[in-house]
């Protein structure tokens, strides 16, 4: 690995104000609470966590959709500014859930995937002609559909189109954002091969969001998991699927359906009730659902405890609870 | 990459094919468009057409009456109270209407769009201040500004035109409004951006293609608006002033004979009918045909 992350977030907030009625007050929504993330060369870092606890809003600020209210976001070491959007879109580019929204329908597949190189002004039409007949093949795609508009093409043939455009300026860094959530069974295994594949070759570093664990555990070389706006544990796949520390990370695990009717609906004791991220619970934003929850943990919020390859944030693995902050 | 396959190449209809298609499949545009296009001609041909000059007063033969009615062939529709020929007064008025009606829709059309798409597009303080001057042009009853107006500057083609064009923008505004709304919460504008596309160049070259369907409906109907606007104006007297030809002028100056006479006033309430049936049918086909859900 290199000395620098190639993307690195650095206790990044993200507030949202909300405004409830016409003559309510204004409340704060913390979407992201001091994230910090590190992302090396050439290793996927699966993303997981409920619908809500933030993902999304992470991935829109690494692509510079959105800025950070506080900390910054580092590229090779290099803090961002809002300015660099364009250059940083050189570096990180993103592929979106739902490939029938992500395609304009109203222009042609040679338009939507060379898009991004007549936006930087690379090279000329036939060059750029080159480089759409080397992305259409590289993700599997017959040359004649250039032509051909995204209505004419099936779910997994439109992710692939939404693979080329990110790929065609050669970026570092591919945020997926649940790419595969939108598509058949039978056709996502073929999108996250090739995305598998395309990784080797290309030598890609991805951020994978998603909520389907078998995904992750498939592709990724790291996970972090989330939970209300902050991680709360980061460890190499395998130590995570083998031995998860963190309780929410557990009871996640525990929420796989697997394909045996027999099993029935897996208890993850987890209740129905995600918390109001307007009023977060106090202490370990976690401790309401928690299955081994302790006293002070409704008062202590938890801090980062370093592991052997990532961090956990639980009062379980804190060994001095009452110096958390 | 070989070369076979583009030599076995299978290509389905482009979207404009399609279009082209279900445009001619669809009876109601046809049935407008073709109304539309013979009175364009018309229009533009009415020099060659007119069998009189419209303006020629003949007080010895005022009020003869169409061949329907008994009059000659000289006259086909007759001739008004100061002995005009009705036909090529008929023939030039569609002149004004089709122009009031088209440039008026193109100014609202370009003041609507602009305030919709911005309001739309960047929402929060924007949206708010566009939503306010709609409801504030809302407020305006069309027929009273024009009176003002006419009443401080004067009547005339240009003035009636000016009125309208600043007037009806507001159906434009709502629709586009609506319409980007719906289109930039769409995956495909976050992606534009994260590409690094400029602002303008996602609303010119993004969401612009994926709304002018609305668009083109929306200048159907208001073209039909203004010209039954002018129409109406004229007919109380502050809009086109005579002795232009229109055909709201040749209503106002029928209505005191029509008990004796009703031709003078249903022959170019008729014509107007049918005009502006023609555009509605239009504007009505071109929304089934260019609709979302009707590709594929």
């Amino acid at each position: 690995m290199s000395d620098h992350p190639v993307l690195e977030l650095r206790d990044v907030s993200k507030v949202y104000t909300i405004k409830q009625g016409l003559f309510g007050k204004p409340k704060p929504l913390r979407a992201l609470n001091d994230v910090s993330l590190k992302l090396a060369r050439g290793e996927v870092l699966g993303l997981v966590g409920e619908s809500g606890c933030g993902k999304s809003t992470l991935a829109k600020i690494l692509l510079g959709l959105e800025q950070p209210t506080t900390g910054q976001v580092l590229v090779d070491g290099q803090a961002l500014s809002g300015q660099d959007r364009i250059a940083l879109s050189r570096r990180i580019q993103p592929i979106f859930q739902d490939p029938y929204s992500s395609l304009n329908p109203r222009k042609s597949i040679e338009d939507i995937v060379t898009l991004p190189l007549r936006v930087h002004g690379i090279g000329d039409h036939a060059s750029r002609d080159r480089d759409l007949r080397r992305m259409l093949d590289i993700v599997g795609l017959p040359a004649r559909v250039a032509r051909s508009y995204p209505s004419q093409m099936s779910g997994g043939q439109r992710q692939r189109v939404a693979i080329a455009r990110a790929l065609i300026m050669k970026p570092e860094i591919v945020i997926c954002d649940e790419p595969t959530s939108a598509l058949d069974v039978s056709v996502q295994s073929q999108i996250l091969n090739l995305l598998a594949d395309l990784r080797e070759e290309l030598g890609l570093t991805y951020l994978f969001i998603s909520h389907n664990l078998a995904v992750v555990e498939h592709l990724a070389t790291r996970v972090a998991v989330m939970y209300l706006g902050r991680i709360v544990e980061e460890a190499d796949v395998a130590t995570l699927f083998e031995n998860a520390r963190h309780p929410y990370s557990t009871a996640l695990l525990q929420s796989v359906l697997t394909p045996d009717p027999g099993m029935g609906v897996p208890d993850t004791q987890l209740g129905a009730a995600y918390p109001n991220p307007i009023s977060p619970p106090s202490g370990c934003a976690f401790h309401p659902r928690c299955g081994r929850v302790m006293p002070h943990c409704a008062t202590i919020a938890p801090r980062p405890v370093p592991t052997s390859d990532g961090h956990v944030e639980c009062h379980l693995y804190d060994a001095e609870p009452a110096h958390a902050v | 990459m070989t070369a076979i396959p583009d030599a076995f190449e299978i290509v389905g209809p482009t979207p404009a094919q399609q279009l082209r298609k279900r445009m001619f499949g669809h009876q109601g545009f046809l049935i407008g468009a073709v109304i539309l296009v013979v009175l364009v001609a018309i229009a533009l041909l009415a020099p060659v057409l007119a069998p009189h000059d419209p303006y020629a007063q003949s007080l010895g033969d005022r009020m003869l009456r169409p061949v329907f009615m008994g009059g000659t062939w000289d006259h086909p529709l007759g001739t008004d109270h100061l002995g005009r020929d009705y036909l090529s007064r008929l023939i030039y008025g569609a002149r004004v209407s089709l122009l009031i009606g088209a440039v008026a829709a193109v100014i609202s059309g370009v003041i609507g769009t602009a305030l919709g798409v911005a309001a739309g597009y960047f929402g929060g303080r924007v949206d708010t201040v566009v939503t306010f001057l709609i409801n504030v042009r809302l407020a305006m009853p069309v027929v009273l500004v024009a009176l003002a107006v006419v009443a401080i500057l004067g009547g005339s083609l240009s003035v009636v035109i000016g009125v309208l064009g600043l007037l009806l923008w507001d159906r434009f505004a709502v629709v586009m409004r609506a319409s980007t709304l719906q289109i930039r919460g769409r995956e495909f504008v976050a992606a534009a951006r994260a590409v690094g596309c400029s602002t303008p160049r996602i609303l010119l070259s993004e969401i612009m293609p994926n709304i002018v369907n609305n668009l083109i409906v929306v200048v159907t109907l208001e073209m039909a608006h203004a010209i039954l606007l002018e129409a109406a104006l004229s007919f109380l007297g502050v809009g086109v002033q005579p002795p232009t030809p229109s055909w709201g002028l040749m209503v106002s100056e029928g209505k005191n004979m029509m008990l004796f006479e009703p031709w003078l006033v249903l022959i170019p309430g008729a014509v107007l009918f049918v005009l502006v049936l023609a555009i509605n049918l239009m504007g009505d086909g071109l929304r089934d045909v260019t609709a979302p859900e009707n590709r594929n």
